[in-house]
């Protein structure tokens, strides 16, 4: 049976593969946020995953007002970058896995969260940037299912709901026949916020708690509607859904192996955690 | 539930809801096409034909014109997509930053600093 060895939570600021293009990892600028992925590296090597699903969200490359699905699970053989139009290089594909991703999907639906099914899916830097973090020099070598939630268009889906599809998820994950080693990832966050007057808008105190209770607490942020995360964390602050789904996922007993934090990461407040889950 | 039909009001913030969404749809959809390098392109050899092209009203077709974010925002635009328009001229978030609140970007840059402390 698979089993789910446990999570990473990080930010994905578009930056930061211009600086890994540019190599500026050293810099002072960015070296409290690239010496963070330090300790995680060390724990993947040991760790081994087959298979990374990864909760994350698009930002205007595979999906437009046209259609914005709440919730979609990427089902292809591969996943593909492409030009975000800023100037970030394009990175190589990303292998998928689809037999995790029906499995997933059919089990999803089969517990009442009907999610858009994906079997073209370009993935932007909220997906890419993260494995590049955790696999410098494009070396990922994890197979791949995206599970994207919007936070492009409101309604977003509530932090209770993307707990429960977090935790929906780790049950399907749970009951896959195969013996895969299966991370999971959510990438977005943490307080930040790029539109309006309140532009460069950080909560490092509620960063900080937030990070303080996801592990044994992770209800603690559902009691805050998506309009009270706005209002907390800034307009792209409300991303952090996406660390809530991937703590959803362990269902096991949860331990914070690491985590780092650094403001600012271009206008962003980063965060960085890893969690185990044992049985 | 709380009532949740009443707007509630953000200060310096404009969430992206359905009536902005709908308000916006040309403009972000313009947006939206500079994804890619030969629309950029296309939009830098003939702006009015461009803008044209995707029937932005006179409010959304000033905007674009005086480059000015917050007139974007005013007219529906998504800070997702509008980041593809300010790609266009190499502007960074601080870049955007500073011109939505009116400071110079190191100002900006060291507003960002300080509230990491």
């Amino acid at each position: 049976m698979a089993k789910i060895i446990g999570s990473v939570m990080t930010s994905h600021v578009p930056a930061i593969g211009g600086a890994m293009a540019k190599k500026r990892q050293d810099e002072p600028y960015w070296k409290p946020f690239f010496d963070g992925f330090v300790p995680v590296r060390r724990w993947l090597a040991e760790a081994k995953p087959d298979v990374a699903v990864v909760f994350y969200n698009d930002h205007g490359l595979n999906f437009f007002l046209d259609k914005m699905p709440t919730f979609s699970v990427g089902a292809a053989p591969e996943y593909r970058n492409a030009d975000e139009g800023w100037g970030i290089p394009t990175l190589p594909p990303y292998a998928g896995d689809q037999d995790l991703s029906w499995h997933v999907i059919e089990s999803l639906i089969e517990n009442e969260f009907d999610v858009t099914t994906c079997q073209e899916m370009l993935v932007d830097h909220a997906f890419t940037l993260p494995l590049e973090l955790l696999w410098p020099g494009r070396k990922c070598p994890v197979r791949t299912v995206p599970i994207c939630i919007n936070t492009v268009q409101f309604p977003l889906p509530s932090a209770a709901r993307c707990l429960k599809l977090g935790q929906a998820v780790g049950r399907a994950i749970e009951t896959w026949e195969q013996d895969a080693r299966v991370l999971i990832l959510g990438t977005g966050g943490l307080s930040h916020q790029l539109d309006g007057e309140r532009a460069g808008f950080i909560n490092k105190s509620f960063d900080l708690e937030f990070m303080d209770r996801l592990a044994a607490e992770p209800e603690w942020a559902t009691r805050y509607s998506i309009l009270d995360l706005v209002e907390l964390t800034g307009t792209q602050g409300v991303e952090l859904v996406m660390w809530l789904a991937a703590r959803g996922a362990l269902l096991g007993k949860v331990n914070e192996a690491h985590r780092n934090y650094h403001v600012p990461i271009s206008n962003t407040a980063s965060g960085l955690m890893l969690f185990e889950n044992r049985a | 539930m709380a009532a949740i039909r009443g707007k509630r009001s953000i200060e310096g913030t404009t969430p992206f809801d359905g009536a902005q969404a709908r308000k916006g749809y040309a403009l972000n959809k313009m947006c939206y096409s500079f994804n890619d390098k030969a629309n950029r392109d296309a939009f830098q050899r003939d702006e009015d034909a461009y803008c044209a092209r995707y029937g932005l009203n006179a409010e959304q077709r000033e905007a674009i014109r005086s480059r000015n974010v917050l007139a974007l925002i005013a007219a529906g635009g998504n800070a997702y997509y509008l980041a593809k328009f300010a790609g266009i001229f190499g502007l960074d978030m601080q870049d955007i930053g500073a011109q939505q609140t009116g400071m110079t970007k190191d100002a900006f840059k060291a507003k960002l600093v300080a509230q990491g402390r």
